[in-house]
């Protein structure tokens, strides 16, 4: 059975019925709704937080070993790929006991030029290698058709991508075509497949700034899941707003329901925008609080960041000497 | 190691100056009181804090006598624009000191400092800054031609929110005119006398407040006192009913803010994860210690299971502990007799047949502790549903129709809050409309606001406190 019609059929005992349109509507639109008030004061609690001491000390290595280190410009290079894996590589060149990251991140062109460049460290985070993620699907607007979307995936998986992180139909999925959007990841899902008959490890951004509306992305996440999505991702980092608190701790309470209701787990990957250590402790308080402490682990949380990795280093080296160092005193890739 | 079990990360004491012994505060002045003193202790570890005077019917007198004079010679000369002025600077000094504050608060009521630190001290800036606004306005807010302050205020205030409930009687009542004796509960006096402290940085003129401290008697003293115009009081019913008996007859004016048992009621269609996060605010904030705590949960009979399961799970994540530490949720419960009520009633919820489920968390040895606790299957006819608990108890009931929802939120002799979760518009302003209390809060629970009047029906008092209501409350022949 391919992945396409496990995911069909497991969305199937969920929804009662095949995912079409009319059936995906009347269970999402069934789910209880999003107070965005509440949402948001519970997020900023979970804000308050005090982590302290050795608490932050392993808070700021997990912190680097869920980093999605990410390069996503047209000015990418096959030099920019190698020097963002050397960072990847030795984040911090003057503590080699530093984390590794969990993958870098490129466009789905550029994955010959990471796999080339991790070389043997290329592998299982949770092997103490590094992954490598490449973006598809017509990233980041997601605007072409079914066809282009399945070669661009198929594409970066042949080359050795590890992950493949989709952008859905925004468009579909704000005219309601759910069933449309479910297809897609789906299919794309499939396209992940390598000739050995495993997967590549699917991320699908739901680009949480266009949907607005928390009822919205609560909608699209289940939808994601439903689908076939191994992780479910806040944003591409090109709209604003990106990642929030509050968006991902929505995310986390829907993986936390799936997980209750079928006891299977999902990662969540927030995107864009989380640049400070102490923002990205947030983010772990908020994952460990809600969907519990064991989400704490590259295939069910990453961050995707670019510019966090080095401020981590800076508080990381700060907890070891005692006082601040500066910038110039990380590398910037 | 488990991430969760966060290190510790308490907030220090040392920016407290505590003096070893603290008098009552009469007319501008530290004074040694003539009753037996007491300490007041630190309900987490049952420490000694400091020493506090009591104050005997004589040094009730003179703080009256202080408070009249002042009244009759200095403020209620003095033009609205200048009584704001001392207001606004007292606000500001409350802000400058909000960790001392805070600490204090935390240390003498047992709070987590989460919560006096964002909660309890922002509100009492905001109380003071929002009344100094109204003290030059009042010929212009519709209070009446000539709205004139009544003279000396007795107020008497509880050890839930000791800072808070001062600055809700202290503010109106200065904004209006009047001088005050105030009364700070037996357990936690502290907080009320670094406030005096500020009222002397503040050079607040001598006698417009003064603070006498002392046992449930020095209280029965202040409100009977013949020279004062005005009782205001928060605190149990029963008090309440003795202080409208004792000042019946006489030309007092009087506002009570009593007990409650709110319904906290959870429709079908409630946004689930914010209904949760709403009763638990509802109940196990400041250990339940709250008069319009949403103590009587009422949720829709098809979503019964499912709320009660995602509640027991997120009451697991609540931190019980140090109220000085930055990560407690539920701190200790404010005194030992206190303690024993709770206990008390929830062994009676058991033997009336509810099913008790209690959070498992360690309970430090020492000091007045109470885990969080949910009883299901409650009856109406339940004490724990009747009752007030004043701490850290649930008791969930449940209803098939929204007309079943008012009928049994309204069976209770109280009537001071109500909550009300549903993604529905329409059916919150419908049932809004028909609970019998003086706050309704549509999916949130205890969000406090000085501009908006708080109060109660039937046996949770009467008056008004906070917005335009409560200054009416302390000025001559105004009614809002």
């Amino acid at each position: 059975m391919t992945s396409t019609e496990l995911a069909r059929r497991s969305a199937v005992d969920v929804l009662g019925g095949d995912p079409d349109d009319a059936t995906l509507r009347r269970f999402l639109h069934g789910l209880p709704g999003v107070d965005a008030v509440g949402l948001e004061q519970r997020a900023a609690a979970l804000g308050t937080r005090s982590i302290k001491t050795t608490s932050k000390a392993w808070a700021l290595d997990k912190i680097i070993s869920l980093i999605d280190l990410t390069t996503l410009e047209g000015a990418d290079t096959a030099g920019k790929v190698r020097s963002l894996v050397a960072k990847a590589k030795n984040p911090d060149a003057a503590d080699p006991s530093t984390p590794l990251v969990a993958a870098v991140c490129v466009y789905g062109d550029m994955v010959g030029h990471a796999v080339e460049a991790l070389g043997a460290l290329h592998g299982d985070p949770d092997e103490g290698r590094i992954s490598v993620a490449a973006v598809a699907t017509a990233f980041p607007s997601g605007r072409s058709s079914l066809e282009i979307k399945l070669a661009d995936t198929a594409d970066a998986v042949a080359a050795g991508a590890d992950e493949i992180d989709m952008v859905i139909d925004r468009g579909a999925f704000l005219e309601g075509r759910y069933g449309f959007v479910f297809d897609q990841i789906a299919q794309v899902k499939e396209a992940c497949r390598r000739e050995d008959g495993s997967y590549a490890s699917l991320k699908v951004i739901m680009e949480t700034g266009e949907l607005n509306t928390y009822d919205n992305i609560k909608r699209a996440s289940w939808l994601s899941i439903l689908a076939g999505g191994d992780f479910i991702k806040t944003s591409t980092g090109k709209v604003q707003p990106a990642a929030t608190l509050p968006t991902t701790l929505l995310m986390l309470e829907t993986v936390r329901d799936w997980h209750r209701a079928t006891g299977e787990k999902i990662g969540v990957k927030p995107a864009g925008g989380i640049r400070s250590s102490k923002d990205a402790i947030k983010y772990l308080v908020t994952v460990a609080e809600t969907a519990g402490e064991e989400w704490l682990q590259p295939h069910l949380f990453r961050f995707g960041a670019s510019s966090l990795l080095n401020d981590v280093l800076l508080q990381r080296q700060k907890l070891t000497s005692g006082h601040y160092s500066g910038p110039d005193y990380v590398t910037i890739d | 190691m488990s991430f969760l079990e966060y290190a510790p990360a308490p907030e220090s004491k040392a920016i407290l100056r505590l003096k070893d012994s603290y008098g009552l505060f009469i007319d501008g002045e530290f004074v040694d009181g003539s009753g037996d003193s007491f300490h007041t202790i630190s309900p987490a570890d049952e420490s000694r804090i400091a020493e506090i005077s009591s104050a005997s019917d004589e040094d009730v007198d003179r703080a009256v006598a202080a408070a009249r004079r002042a009244h009759d010679r200095v403020w209620s000369k003095m033009s609205g624009r200048d009584r704001g002025k001392y207001l606004f600077r007292i606000a500001r000094l409350v802000q400058e000191r909000a960790r001392e504050l805070a600490v204090a608060e935390s240390l003498d009521n047992g709070k987590p400092i989460k919560e006096s630190r964002d909660v309890d001290v922002p509100l009492v800036a905001s109380w003071f800054f929002y009344y100094a606004g109204w003290a030059d306005k009042l010929d212009y807010a519709g209070l009446g031609a000539n709205p004139r302050a009544l003279g000396v205020a007795a107020q008497v205030i509880p050890w839930n929110f000791p800072l808070l409930m001062l600055a809700w009687k202290v503010a109106p009542a200065l904004a209006a005119g009047n001088t005050v004796v105030l009364k700070p509960a037996e357990t936690t006096p502290l907080t009320a006398l670094i406030f005096a402290e500020i009222l002397q940085q503040a050079d607040l003129p001598a006698g417009v407040v003064n603070i006498v401290t002392g046992a449930g008697a020095t209280g029965a003293t202040l409100v009977r006192h013949p020279d004062v115009d005005k009782v205001a009081f928060t605190g149990s019913t029963g008090v309440g009913r003795d202080i409208a008996k004792a000042i019946a007859g006489t030309d007092k004016k009087v506002t009570l803010e009593l007990g409650g048992k709110a319904a906290n009621i959870v429709f079908d269609d409630a946004p689930i994860d914010q209904a949760v996060e709403g009763i638990v605010n509802g109940i196990f904030f400041n250990q339940g210690h709250v008069c319009c705590a949403g103590s009587r949960l009422l949720v829709q009979d098809s979503i019964h299971d499912e709320v009660i399961d995602r509640l027991k799970h997120r009451l697991s994540t609540l931190r019980l502990g140090d109220p000085l530490d930055k990560n407690t949720d539920i701190g200790a419960i404010n005194s030992a007799a206190q303690l024993a009520r709770i206990r008390e009633l929830s062994e009676l919820g058991e033997a009336e047949g509810a099913e008790r489920w209690t959070a498992d968390c360690a309970i430090p040895e020492k000091g007045f502790w109470f885990a969080p606790t949910i009883f299901t299957g409650v009856e109406a006819s339940h004490r724990i549903a009747r009752d007030e608990v004043f701490g850290p108890v649930l008791s969930v009931l449940t209803f098939r129709t929204p007309a079943e929802a008012i009928a049994k939120a309204n069976n209770t002799p109280y009537g001071l809050s109500a909550g009300i979760w549903s993604d529905k518009g329409s059916r919150i302003l419908a049932v809004a409309d028909r609970l019998r209390a003086g706050v309704v809060w549509a999916n949130t629970f205890n969000r406090f606001d000085p501009s908006s009047p708080f109060g109660g029906y039937k046996e949770s008092g009467y008056g008004r406190e906070g917005g335009r209501h409560g200054l009416t409350a302390y000025l001559k022949g105004a009614s809002a």
